[in-house]
């Protein structure tokens, strides 16, 4: 909190008349601590998902599913098709989501994952100061006063909570149409194995997770790139706009030498948790990497939100 | 600032050297006039007091320069300037959104910005026009600004709400949409958002814009309301009618300086005011003026205006009379805040409605 001091009552004996209070119930002298309240989190998740297009977003991810799931239906037909390993050519598990509609689940997220998810993520995070700032309510949370760091604090954790709420929406989403247009049952890992439903199940939460954590980095990439603009509109399309040229750049033979450091490059390892056992590495690595991001443009989102001249 | 004429427009007033004030405000409509004897305002009774402070935008002219203001506790001041002369700039940088070049800026008492987490719960403040979330109704708008003050008492939350609503008069739309409110219903739920907590100290931009005749009748006696109680309610306006009606205390800003500080009737009473003869012969008339050392005179149809001379005025009119001018009126308009300012800023002014 740079431009906080300390918190010791701003009444000074006589310095100032209290004028009456506005209202009977007026609640505490102002500048006297209150216990601390998740109250701008609350408001704050409230005005995300109350937002109209936060909803067109999370309707196109749970569209997704639907597609893929009635695209594999057509083609074959109901009946069972191919047995385990991923097919050449399609995206991972999509063979195998005849079989099982579970596999639909991971299938929707390796799906989206690429690009719908990060770029849902990119929108409400490019948004979520520079949208504030464009409307003016920037600057009426500022004197309210929410403090800068609290309200970064308070975006960055909703930006978060956004990133679970994509992810679920596609795998919910993927797992009542998979369920309505496939059989269910024990599955085959990519090992081979057999796992129960039950286990296959507590796989795909675990799954969902890890993509929603794999967010997190473009997450505060899109929230550094809201405190430079005053322009939500710029903000979104400057931090899709990294996201297609790092996912581009992570195609580039030539370049490997920068593609452990890309934040898109271990997105995909969320299918190591389909093995038997479960191989940690490329998993441990893509976390480590979004906490990096996350650590790097969060620090210089509040340097820079920090000292920020608002005019807006 | 017993001589806010235009031959001290670059030098900034002294600061905290400004006439007494009396902490209860008179009656608005007719200011009492400050003692002869002005006593220094003691450094506690001002609300807001800036030295030097100055702010530079990058490689630019300053868009504000050494400023001294100093508000005193309990007043109604009106902050005057034309547009472009600094008046948000120092609005922000009072309310900490934007850190001053050089210089410092004290509100109720703490420095500003460092100490925004303890001096703004107590500052209510609508800067540069509201601000509102369009998908969200007007209470729910209310709701989030209390949200992020985190003194705030959220028990008591939605009541302080309804009566900020019901303060204003937007009772009724309180479930609207405010994307759907009229440019005069935001500014009221702008200045609900400022009466959310009672408030030592309201910064009002600009608080009629848009709004009405009625809307502007309310807010004004809503300000002297809230005056009454003891808060001291900062008004920047471009209606110098506003604030001659309005406030006890004004400044004048021009090109990012302060020229003028003090009670309204001290800047307003600095200028002299104007003979008025109203005659079917204006051409003697002019004659006699001059003859008896008026100075400016100036004839328009049966008006004639002059500076009036030294000593008493019924001599004057007396000789008038003598000399065959036949006089149906004989007065001294007195001097409004438009002609200080004018004098001061030697220019016009956007003087709207």
């Amino acid at each position: 909190m740079s431009r906080a001091d300390t918190p010791d009552a701003a009444e000074r004996p006589g310095a100032q008349r209290d004028p009456a209070p506005v209202t009977a119930g007026a609640g505490a002298p102002a500048g006297r601590r209150l216990p601390p309240s998740l109250g701008l989190f609350r408001s704050e998740l409230l005005i995300t998902f109350r937002r109209g297009r936060t909803l067109v977003l999370l309707g196109v991810l749970a569209a997704v599913p639907v597609l893929v799931g009635i695209a594999v239906r057509i083609e074959t037909g109901g009946g069972p098709s191919r047995g385990p390993g991923g097919g050449p050519g399609g995206p991972a598990f999509l063979a195998q989501v005849s079989n099982n509609g579970l596999f639909l689940v991971f299938t929707a997220l390796a799906v989206t994952l690429p690009f719908f998810l990060p770029m849902a993520v990119g929108v409400v995070a490019g948004d979520a100061l520079a949208g504030e700032s464009a409307a003016g309510t920037l600057r009426y949370l500022l004197v309210a006063p929410a403090g800068r760091t609290r309200l970064l604090l308070t975006k960055y954790a909703t930006v978060t909570v956004f990133c679970l709420a994509a992810t679920l929406v596609v795998a919910v989403s993927a797992l009542a149409v998979g369920a309505l247009l496939f059989p269910l049952g024990d599955l085959v890992t990519i090992s081979g194995t057999r796992i129960g439903y039950g286990e296959g199940l507590l796989r795909a939460l675990l799954i969902a997770l890890v993509v929603a954590a794999s967010l997190t980095g473009i997450a505060a990439l899109g929230l550094f790139v809201s405190t430079l603009t005053g322009s939500g509109i710029a903000a979104m399309a400057a931090t899709v706009g990294l996201l297609i040229t790092v996912q581009i750049l992570d195609q580039i033979p030539q370049l490997h030498a920068i593609h452990p450091y890309l934040f898109t490059h271990h997105w995909m390892s969320f299918a190591d948790l389909m093995r038997e056992p479960v191989y940690w590495d490329a998993l441990v690595r893509n976390l480590g990497l979004q906490a990096l991001y996350a650590a790097v443009f969060g620090s210089a989102a509040w340097a820079r939100f920090a000292a920020k001249d608002i005019t807006a | 600032m017993g001589e806010p004429s235009g031959t001290e427009a670059e030098s900034p007033p002294e600061p905290a050297h400004g006439p007494a004030y009396d902490p209860t405000p008179g009656p608005a409509e007719a200011p009492a006039p400050a003692p002869s004897a002005p006593a220094p305002a003691p450094p506690d009774g001002a609300v807001i007091a800036t030295r030097a402070l100055t702010k530079r935008y990058r490689g630019g002219q300053p868009a504000v320069d050494s400023l001294d203001l100093t508000v005193p506790a309990g007043s109604v001041f009106g902050f005057l300037g034309p547009n472009g002369s600094g008046k948000t700039t120092t609005i922000r940088m009072l309310m900490g959104l934007i850190a001053p070049t050089s210089g410092t800026a004290h509100v109720l008492g703490r420095s500003m910005p460092r100490a925004a987490r303890t001096v703004l719960p107590r500052v209510g403040a609508l800067i540069e026009g509201p601000a509102a979330y369009g998908f969200l109704s007007g209470r729910d708008n209310l709701l989030r600004y209390d949200a992020a003050d985190p003194t705030a008492d959220p028990r008591t939350r939605r009541h302080r709400v309804a009566a900020a609503l019901d303060r204003v008069g937007l009772a009724a739309a309180a479930g609207k949409r405010a994307g759907a409110y009229s440019l005069g219903m935001k500014q009221r739920l702008g200045l609900a958002a400022a009466l959310l907590r009672p408030r030592s100290l309201l910064v009002l931009d600009e608080p009629t814009n848009g709004l009405d005749p009625q809307g502007m009748r309310e807010i004004r006696s809503l300000v002297r309301e809230l005056a009454a109680d003891g808060t001291t309610v900062f008004l920047s306006s471009h209606l110098l009618d506003e604030i001659e009606h309005v406030c006890t205390h004004a400044a004048v800003m021009a090109r990012g300086r302060l020229l003028a500080q003090g009670a309204v009737a001290d800047l307003a009473a600095g200028m002299r005011g104007r003979l008025v003869v109203t005659t079917p012969d204006p051409g003697d008339a002019a004659r006699v003026l001059k003859e008896r050392g008026a100075g400016d005179v100036a004839v328009d149809g049966d008006r004639v205006t002059a500076q009036p001379p030294d000593g008493d005025l019924a001599e004057l009119n007396a000789a008038l009379v003598t000399d065959g001018v036949r006089v149906r009126g004989f007065a001294v308009e007195r001097a409004s805040l438009e002609d200080a300012f004018v004098a001061l800023t030697g220019e016009g002014f956007d003087v709207a409605g």
